[in-house]
Order: C-alpha cells, then sequence, then structure tokens
C-alpha cells in the first residue's frame, strides 16, 4: 500500500482498490481579549493557579455572565476574514458534568453561531468551505497526579480555573481537505489569518490553538462520506499530518480486512505515531441545550460589522495576491507564501514599486532576508541593489553580501557605497572570457569530459575561475561562457 | 394510566443528573414524575402551531461589558472553602475519561 | 402596632432613636419567639449590631446614613453574603461563605439598613411551604401549627412576627406573594429585570427575581426602591433607574380599570373568593372600574412552569458536584463522588425536580415537554397582552387558601405545587404582582389578595394596594 503524498492528489492504493481520504478540521482558538467572556477575570496564560478568577470564572452560586464587547470584535473580524456571514447570534448550555468545568455546563453558541458559511483559500488556490465560527468559553485546566501524568492510572486531579471562561472562537471546517497536506496548509493559513486580524496568538504548542481533526476515507468515486474519527491531541502542524496519514491507513486496513471504521473520538500518541480510542460516540452524552436564561441575544448589527471590515488588515490572501502582480509571478508561487509569510510582502512590493527588478527583488525576499532587521531594510535600498545586479555591476554572490551589510548596518544604506566599500568591481566581459580560456587550458582533462557531455565536469572549471577572481566573477556567466565554448562559440 | 416514563429511562435521568440514587428512591421518584408527566400532557390540548418559543420574559440584546480587567478573588479564601485544595488547586478523585 | 420600616428610619436620620436601639429591640423579639418560629438560618447578632454603630456614627457626624438608616432587614438565605455562611437551606451548601455580597444586599448597606439575620427557606427555593429546608420547617406566627408558605417563609414570617419590619425574598412561582398572604404581609414580585439577580442563588433564571416583605404598603415600596434599578453586573437587568413609586402612593385608583381574572376563581377557597370579592368592593368605591377578565392560557401555567422552571433549575445546580465548596461525599473517581455528593446533599424536592428538569431537555424529549412548555408561555404572554389592551391592572386571589398545617402536603408534591396556580403566571410572563393582605379566612388566618400589571407597572399596582390597605383600616 503506497501513499501518493502529492497535495490534493493523495490516494491510498488499498488491496482492493484507490481509497481518498476525507478531512474536516476544527479549530479552537483562545481570543486575545484581556478578559474572559463573561467577567473582567484577566485572560493571561501562564500566571500562578487559581489567581485569574472571580465569582463568574468559578461558576459561584449567585454569579452572572455579562458578554465581553471584545471578544465579540475579534469574532466578528474571524468571521469576515473566513468570508463568513455575520448573524445574530444566541448562547445556549451545553449540559455535562466535568470538574474542570466549574458550573457543569458550558456556555456556547448552538444553532445560531454569529459566523457562518464562509471559506478560507488555501496558498494553493484551494477553498475550503467553513460551516461556522462561533463563541463559547474554555474550561479550566487539570493535571493528573501519578499515572504520567495521563488520566489512566492517576490517582487523583488538581485542577487550576485561570484558563476557565477564556473566550473561544471554534471554527468548523467543511470536510473539503482531501491530503494531510492540504490540513497543514489549512492549519497554517488559519494561523496566519488570526495573526494578521491580531485575534489570537494562535500558539498550537500553548494550546492557544487546538485542531481537531475529524477523518474518514471512502473508495474513490463514492460520493457518500465513511464513518468518521475525530481525532484529538494534535499538538503541532506536524503531528496533523502525521495523524491523519496514520488515520486515514489505519481506516483502509480496517475495512479491507472487513471491519467496519467505528465513530469515535482517537486520541493521536506522539510517542508511537498511532491513534488510540478514547471514546465512543455510540454512548455520545445529551448534552441538553437550552437557550442560556442570563444572556440575552446578540445582534451586532450592520453598523458594528462595516466598522470592523474597514479596519481589517490586508489578509494573507489578498497580500500574496498583491505580491504576485507586483512581481509579475503566479499567486500559487511558493516564493509568494513563503515572502508573504515572512510579513516581507510590504518591503518586497515598495522595492519592485521603486523601481527594483521583481524577479530579484523575490529570490532575495524568500532566500536571504530570513534574517532579525530585515524587515527595516529601505525598499529603495533593496531596489538599487538589484539594478545593480542586473546592471552587471554585482554578482548575485556579492548582492548577497551587500545585502548582509545593508541590513545589519540599519537598513537605510546605500548599496552602491557599501559595494564600493566592499571592493565589489564586476568584471568586464572580456576579462572574465580570458579567464574562462585559461581555466580550460589548465584543465585539460576537466575539459574533455566535459566536452564529452558530463556536466558535472563543468565544476572543477568554473571554480578555478571563481578562486582566479576571489569570487567577483558570476558564476552563471562563467557556466554561459563555458557552454558557448563547447557550442563552437 | 399510560407509563410516561420507564424506568430504565428514569434511571439513564439519574446517572445523566449524576444522582446517585437508592433503588427504592429511585422507584419512588419514577413513579411521582410518571404523575407529573401525566398531568402535564394537558397542554397537549392547545394549539401551538406557529407560536414562537418564549425564553426571556423582558426583551433586551447586545448587552455587553467593556473588555476592562475587573477584581479577582483571593485564592486563599476561595481554596480555604473547597473540600481539597493542594497545591493552590483544587483536588478531586481520579477522573474517569476525558472531556466531550 | 409596632413602629414601620419607615417611621424607624425616620427616628434613626432624626437623632430620635439610635439604631442600635432599633437592632436591640428587634433582637429581644427573635429571642422571644425565635425557637418557636424558625424563621431564621442565621441570626447576625454581632454583625447587626456593628452595623446599627456605623449607622449611629455617621448620623452623629452629620453624614447622611440613608433613606433606611437603622432599619433592620431580613434576608432570604439565598442571597449571597460575603463572608456569612448562605445555605440555601440545602445540606450541599453547608458551611459555604460566599466571598462576595450580591448587589441588593450592596445596595441595602448603602441604604443604611441593617441586616438582621439570614431565613429559612425550601432548599433551593423549590417548595410552597417552607417545609423543604434541610434545616427544619419554619411555622406561621398566626399559628405555629401551620406552614408560613414559601419557598421565602422565613422572611414572611419574620416580619409578621415583627423580628424585622422589612425582609428579602425572591419569587419564582409565588415565593413572595404566596407566603406573604398566609403570613399576613405585604410581598411584592417586581418586573423581571427590575431588580439585580446578581447573588441570588439562581432556581430559574428566566423566572427568579428578588423582592420585598414589608408589614406595609409604603415600606415595600421604600424597600423596593433602594434595591431595584439597573445592575451592570445582571445581563437581563433593565436600563435606567427604577420609577419612584412612594411619591406616588396616595394618588389612588380613581378611574383605573381593574380586571378579575376568571380562570383564577377555579379551585379556591369560597372563604379567599369572599376576600377577592371584598377587594373588587373597595376598589369600585375607591373610583375603579372593575369587570372580569378572561385569561385562558393561565389555566396551563401550572404545566409550563413545572416544566421550565425544573429545566432551568437542572442546569443551575449542576455546579453543586463537591469540587469547589460545599459539601462532598468521598469516593473512587469524580464521576461517582459527584453523584454520591448530590445524592447526599440535596433533599427528595430537589431531587425530584432536577430529575424532571433533566428529562424534559433530554434528548427525544425537549419538544414534547420544554419546547411546548416555552410555546405555552409565549400563548400567556400574548393572553395577558390583550387584557391589558382593556385593563390597567388584574386582580385575584394570591393562594388558593390560607395557611395549612405542617405536613398536610408533603406526601403528594402535585397538591403542593397546585398553591402556586395564581402566582405562577406573573413569573412565566415577568410582569410585577404583590400580595396585599385583605382580612382573614373563616379560620381567622390572614388571606392575601393579588395585584397583577403590565410590565414595569409597579407604581399603578402600588397605587391600588395602597387603596386596598387603606379599606383595611
Amino acid at each position: 500500500m503506497n501513499a501518493v503524498d502529492t497535495h490534493s492528489d493523495y490516494l491510498i492504493e488499498g488491496r482492493t482498490g484507490t481509497w481518498e481520504l476525507v478531512v474536516g478540521l476544527e479549530v479552537h482558538v483562545e481570543l486575545a481579549t484581556a478578559t474572559k467572556l463573561f467577567s473582567g477575570a484577566p485572560n493571561h496564560f501562564g500566571d500562578e493557579p487559581n489567581t485569574n478568577i472571580d465569582p463568574v470564572t468559578l461558576g459561584l452560586p449567585g454569579s452572572l455572565p455579562v458578554l465581553n464587547r471584545q471578544a465579540v470584535e475579534l469574532a466578528i473580524r474571524i468571521g469576515l476574514a473566513l468570508n463568513c456571514e455575520i448573524r445574530p447570534s444566541t448562547f445556549h448550555r451545553k449540559n455535562y458534568f466535568y470538574p474542570d468545568m466549574p458550573k457543569d455546563y458550558q456556555v456556547s453558541q448552538y444553532d445560531q453561531p454569529i459566523c457562518s458559511d464562509g471559506w478560507l483559500e488555501l496558498p494553493s488556490g484551494t477553498r475550503i468551505g467553513v460551516e461556522r465560527a462561533h463563541l463559547e468559553e474554555d474550561t479550566g485546566k487539570s493535571t493528573h497526579q501519578g499515572g504520567d501524568g495521563r488520566i489512566h492510572g492517576s490517582v487523583g486531579s488538581l485542577i487550576d480555573y485561570n484558563r476557565a471562561g477564556v473566550p473561544l472562537v471554534e471554527i468548523v471546517g467543511r470536510p473539503h481537505l482531501r491530503s494531510p497536506d492540504d490540513a497543514r496548509s489549512y492549519v497554517l493559513e488559519l494561523r496566519a489569518i488570526l495573526l494578521a486580524v491580531e485575534a489570537s496568538d494562535a500558539k498550537m504548542e500553548e494550546g492557544s490553538m487546538r485542531v481537531d481533526a475529524n477523518v474518514s476515507v471512502r473508495r474513490v468515486g463514492d460520493t457518500e462520506l465513511g464513518k468518521r474519527c475525530e481525532i484529538k491531541n494534535l499538538n503541532s502542524v506536524r503531528s496533523l499530518g502525521r495523524a491523519i496519514d496514520y488515520e486515514a491507513h489505519r481506516q483502509v486496513d480496517l475495512i479491507e480486512a472487513g471491519e467496519r471504521v467505528r465513530q469515535e473520538t482517537r486520541h493521536w500518541d506522539e510517542g508511537d505515531g498511532r491513534t488510540h480510542t478514547l471514546r465512543s460516540k455510540e454512548d455520545a452524552d445529551d448534552y441538553r441545550y437550552f437557550l442560556e436564561p442570563d444572556l440575552v441575544p446578540l445582534d451586532p448589527g450592520a453598523e458594528w460589522i462595516e466598522a470592523v471590515r474597514a479596519a481589517m488588515p490586508l489578509l494573507p490572501r489578498e497580500r500574496r495576491s498583491r505580491l504576485a502582480t507586483a512581481a509579475g509571478v503566479e499567486v500559487t508561487s511558493p516564493a509568494v507564501a513563503i515572502v508573504v509569510e515572512r510579513g516581507l510582502d510590504d518591503l518586497a512590493v515598495a522595492a519592485i514599486e521603486a523601481g527594483g527588478d521583481a524577479g530579484r527583488v523575490l529570490v532575495h525576499a524568500e532566500h536571504n532576508l530570513a534574517v532579525e532587521g530585515a524587515e527595516a531594510l529601505r525598499p529603495a535600498a533593496l531596489a538599487g541593489l538589484t539594478r545593480l545586479e542586473v546592471g552587471g555591476q554585482l554578482t548575485a554572490t556579492q548582492a548577497k553580501a551587500v545585502l548582509t551589510d545593508l541590513v545589519t548596518g540599519g537598513g537605510d544604506g546605500d548599496p552602491a557605497a557599501i559595494a564600493a566599500a566592499k571592493g565589489f568591481e564586476a568584471m568586464d566581459a572580456s576579462a572574465l572570457a580570458t579567464m574562462v580560456d585559461e581555466a580550460i587550458a589548465a584543465q585539460a582533462g576537466a575539459w574533455a569530459k566535459y566536452l564529452a557531455g558530463d556536466e558535472k565536469a563543468a565544476g572543477a572549471l568554473v571554480g578555478s575561475v571563481m578562486k582566479a577572481t576571489k569570487g567577483k566573477a558570476d558564476g552563471k556567466a562563467v557556466t554561459a561562457l563555458l557552454q558557448a565554448r563547447r557550442a563552437g562559440g | 394510566m399510560t407509563e410516561r416514563i420507564s424506568a430504565a429511562a428514569a434511571a439513564h435521568v439519574a446517572k445523566l443528573a449524576r444522582l446517585q440514587l437508592a433503588p427504592s428512591e429511585l422507584a419512588q421518584v419514577t413513579s411521582q414524575l410518571d404523575a407529573m408527566l401525566d398531568h402535564f400532557h394537558d397542554i397537549d390540548a392547545l394549539d401551538l402551531d406557529g407560536i414562537e418559543p418564549m425564553t426571556q420574559p423582558y426583551p433586551l440584546v447586545n448587552v455587553l461589558r467593556d473588555d476592562v480587567v475587573g477584581p479577582v478573588l483571593d485564592r486563599v479564601e476561595v481554596l480555604a472553602e473547597a473540600p481539597s485544595a493542594v497545591d493552590h488547586r483544587f483536588g478531586v478523585p481520579p477522573i474517569p475519561g476525558e472531556a466531550p | 402596632m409596632t413602629a414601620t420600616a419607615l417611621q424607624l428610619a425616620a427616628a434613626v436620620r432624626e437623632g430620635r432613636r439610635t439604631a442600635l436601639d432599633v437592632v436591640e429591640e428587634h433582637l429581644d423579639r427573635i429571642a422571644a419567639r425565635e425557637g418557636e418560629l424558625h424563621a431564621f438560618n442565621l441570626v447576625l447578632v454581632d454583625q447587626a449590631r456593628a452595623a446599627a454603630l456605623a449607622v449611629d456614627e455617621k448620623v452623629a457626624a452629620g453624614v447622611d446614613p440613608g433613606p433606611l438608616a437603622g432599619v433592620p432587614v431580613a434576608l432570604k438565605d439565598n442571597l449571597c453574603t460575603r463572608g456569612i455562611a448562605t445555605t440555601c437551606s440545602s445540606r450541599i451548601l453547608d458551611g459555604w461563605h460566599p466571598p462576595y455580597d450580591a448587589t441588593v444586599v450592596q445596595r441595602l448597606a448603602a441604604a443604611g439598613a441593617v441586616v438582621i439575620g439570614k431565613t429559612n427557606l425550601d432548599e433551593f427555593a423549590m417548595g410552597s411551604s417552607t417545609e423543604n429546608s434541610a434545616f427544619g420547617p419554619t411555622r406561621n406566627p398566626h399559628d405555629p401549627t401551620r406552614v408560613p408558605g414559601g419557598s421565602s417563609g422565613g422572611s414572611a414570617a419574620a416580619v409578621a412576627a415583627g423580628f424585622a419590619p422589612l425582609a428579602l425574598g425572591s419569587d419564582t412561582g409565588g415565593s413572595i406573594r404566596q407566603p406573604a398572604a398566609l403570613c399576613g404581609v405585604v410581598g411584592v414580585k417586581p418586573t423581571y429585570g427590575a431588580v439585580s439577580r446578581y447573588g441570588l442563588i439562581a432556581f430559574a433564571s428566566s423566572l427568579d427575581q428578588i423582592g420585598p416583605f414589608a408589614a406595609t404598603v409604603a415600606d415595600a415600596a421604600a424597600l423596593l426602591e433602594v434595591i431595584g434599578g439597573h445592575d451592570a453586573r445582571d445581563s437581563t437587568s433593565i436600563p435606567g433607574p427604577m420609577a419612584p413609586i412612594s411619591a406616588r402612593l396616595g394618588d389612588g385608583v380613581e378611574g383605573l380599570r381593574v380586571g378579575v381574572i376568571a380562570e383564577l376563581r377555579e379551585g379556591i377557597a369560597p372563604d379567599v373568593l369572599a376576600r377577592v370579592d371584598a377587594a373588587v368592593v373597595a376598589l369600585t368605591k375607591a373610583g375603579a372600574i372593575v369587570d372580569e377578565v378572561h385569561i385562558p392560557a393561565v389555566t396551563y401555567g401550572l404545566t409550563a412552569y413545572y416544566l421550565i422552571a425544573p429545566a432551568e433549575a437542572s442546569s443551575n445546580l449542576a455546579r453543586y458536584d463537591g469540587v469547589r465548596y460545599g459539601l462532598r461525599v468521598d469516593a473512587p473517581d469524580t464521576e461517582q463522588m459527584m453523584a454520591a455528593t448530590r445524592a447526599a446533599g440535596f433533599g427528595p424536592e430537589v431531587k425530584r425536580r432536577i430529575m424532571l428538569g433533566v428529562y424534559a431537555l433530554s434528548a427525544g424529549y425537549y419538544d414534547a415537554y420544554y419546547g411546548k412548555a416555552l410555546k405555552v408561555r409565549r400563548l400567556m404572554a400574548q393572553d395577558f397582552d390583550a387584557a391589558y389592551q382593556r385593563f390597567d391592572l388584574l386582580l385575584s386571589p394570591t393562594a388558593p387558601t390560607t395557611a395549612f398545617r405542617l405536613g398536610d402536603k408533603t406526601a403528594d408534591p402535585l397538591t403542593m405545587y397546585l398553591s402556586d396556580v395564581c402566582t405562577i403566571p406573573s413569573n412565566l410572563v415577568g410582569h410585577p404582582a404583590m400580595s396585599v393582605p385583605f382580612g382573614v379566612g373563616t379560620d381567622g388566618l390572614p388571606v392575601g389578595v393579588q395585584l397583577l400589571a403590565p410590565t414595569l407597572g409597579e407604581v399603578t399596582m402600588f397605587r391600588a394596594a395602597a387603596v386596598l390597605e387603606e379599606a383595611m383600616r
């Protein structure tokens, strides 16, 4: 059985046929508010246990919730960024007993979520549906004593309610993902969006972004969805991909062995690289949802929504599109995605607009600017640098060195002056041709191999030219001259 | 009188409600619930088609607070009320099963 | 006749009496009869004296001590008081000390009132006789073999016995008005949202309201004015201040249209009905235009109420799980610990209602029970709206009978539930209603008549109450 892991062409070749993967992700994000969803207790990660608590957080008898305006604002931002409709909404109580939930019910949006029917576009251009995004409160945190910190074998648990009541938005994606790569891409893109709209710090490691994956498989050509399993404990984007891949193969093996997939919640174990049954959905709780009588309906209204929309920053997708247009490349080009992810697209676009060479600007932004201080680089300096390159005054290697000095110097130096100070002057063409001919004469053996078609032999020839010029020669130009000689020039 | 709630249903309800009832107590509650539910079917006589459910008596919308930090409780005072407190946290016996 | 709250406050404010003297007088009365009546779960002797001294210091310093200066107030023991045991008359909360004060408690303190004790109630306010208290029943001061009504029976009895001129209760289905009627005092359920619920331990959130008990209509109005008005900590709190009531008490009922609810004459004891008829005469004599009105949906109020209230209660009472405060019964794992704690901590009526509520909300039954009850609630609101097209106020009995004997209705829950038939509709629709003492039944025990008004119709309601009170003088 082979996995063909080529993006959305991820198919599983089983013994009895070819299988397709169907994944939908549910993502919980903690909102970057100052206070909790329903009270003024601080929303702050990493504080001493049970210090960010007030009567509402602890669900003390007589306490009542009041909705945080900023949490609503951030939920609207997320909704708009995910192309959702923002609608009048209500809060329900989801009733179940669990010690880290102070009221033994969770206040959550149920049949009337604030955001619905949107989509997220992956950098590859594929649009993944978003069913809804809704507000709800987080639970406290249990630490299990003994049993290696796991629930099983534990002698008891200790509960810290600092996290209880922290505002969450749960983003429910439609089952439109078809490969582990797409799932990873979805999460990365979602994280980029959340950071762009400043709704969350979206750290999977700290739990401020938590991803559950609903995974099922079906035979290629089938239109019905298979029985799905929900995978939990995915603490990184890497785990997400591994877990989905493992789970897909597990389900195919199961079905091909004549068994059936049970709808259940499974736990990803990073250590053994497998998923394990956590809870069967068949004995699912009955949550007895009903409208939360202590809260009133929420209807942000057009004015509020439009004010949020007007203040929205450019989203990653829009930034990719802007950069691709400026650079004259495909929006799906990996360089575009990388530059936007690094936040260097503003610089790149400005440098291109300032007359820089689009191709060279993109190359520098993609490869040579993943350093501290890069964003302070003056666009005109980057533009000037690329003009020196295309004008033949600097080789690629020299340009990179000048760029490094530009950045360490604070970003607003003059590239020509730096190049001059470093003693970089481009060799003129005839001098380079002479050096190439000297190298051919000096290394007859290598030249003979190169003539016979051994491309690798060119390396020795280029190397000796570079050595003779102390690295000032442009490697590409040397190769071009060698090719010309071989062709009979 | 038809049976409105079976013994099994009542036992399930007690489990959902986290009430550990002795068999005799459960039997008594079940028969009392049965009588009540029977009485409550008087509303079946009403035509309720097209009537919106009413959940709150006074219609308010968008009651919001500003995102400003308010007072917190003293954890020493709060934990002193707890049946079990260890390391500034609330102690409970082992938890069977993960949260939903 | 003992002094009214307003008389006491005036005496303290004007320096004619000290607050401490007032408090001592009431503590003496409590000492004399509390053993027999059990109105209180806790008498706050030291705290009351300290609060009285603080009021006296203000008076001495020439600082305004507030409108209720030095007036003892009894609080139903489901109102949170910082550092003072608050039990809901339940073993599950036994020994719990809230770390905060309810909004009404803060407002009482700001008004100079002196909290004198926490009063007994049916556990978690579920009951109509105060017999469902884990700490034993309260007895009716007019006849200690009889119940004071409930669930705020302790507060009603405290005012009736002269333990405090004022008390606060909570009313979810009649829990202020019915005991007020049975104890012969004034009891008011304000418009839903008129008084903050912050710090009131919830029974059924969409029905609960805090309200005053007092010996006189004017005292009740003064107390309501102190506790009412918007509170940002309660999302269901009505914006704006409470309309002044006291200034309008003498306005009379000339020209007011009063409807007598026909459906709430069914199943009512004849001696109680006779007092309702007497109230009609009194109001008519004062210039009101009285006629009969039909509100068909009230017939279904009991069902709607006993589905909605337990449903909300089943969720509100989930938090008593032995983890954070109150009782815990040890068990090998948390699930069993919770179930054992709740089984040991809740009394039979609370368990019954939790079971009923969980059932009414559970998958497969929601539509048939809870969902349907919410529609009946709407229907009832529509019926009331129609009635208020023609009438300014409505009139009915408060309770079907005078105070019944302890133990009379404990065997069959449904029989007990019927005690609330006249009071439940106002909670379902969120309207204000109050019980005014209006003579006695054939057994010589107090009878209350109920005045009902539309949303925020408190002023009109109190005007009529004052007329009825005057008619009894």
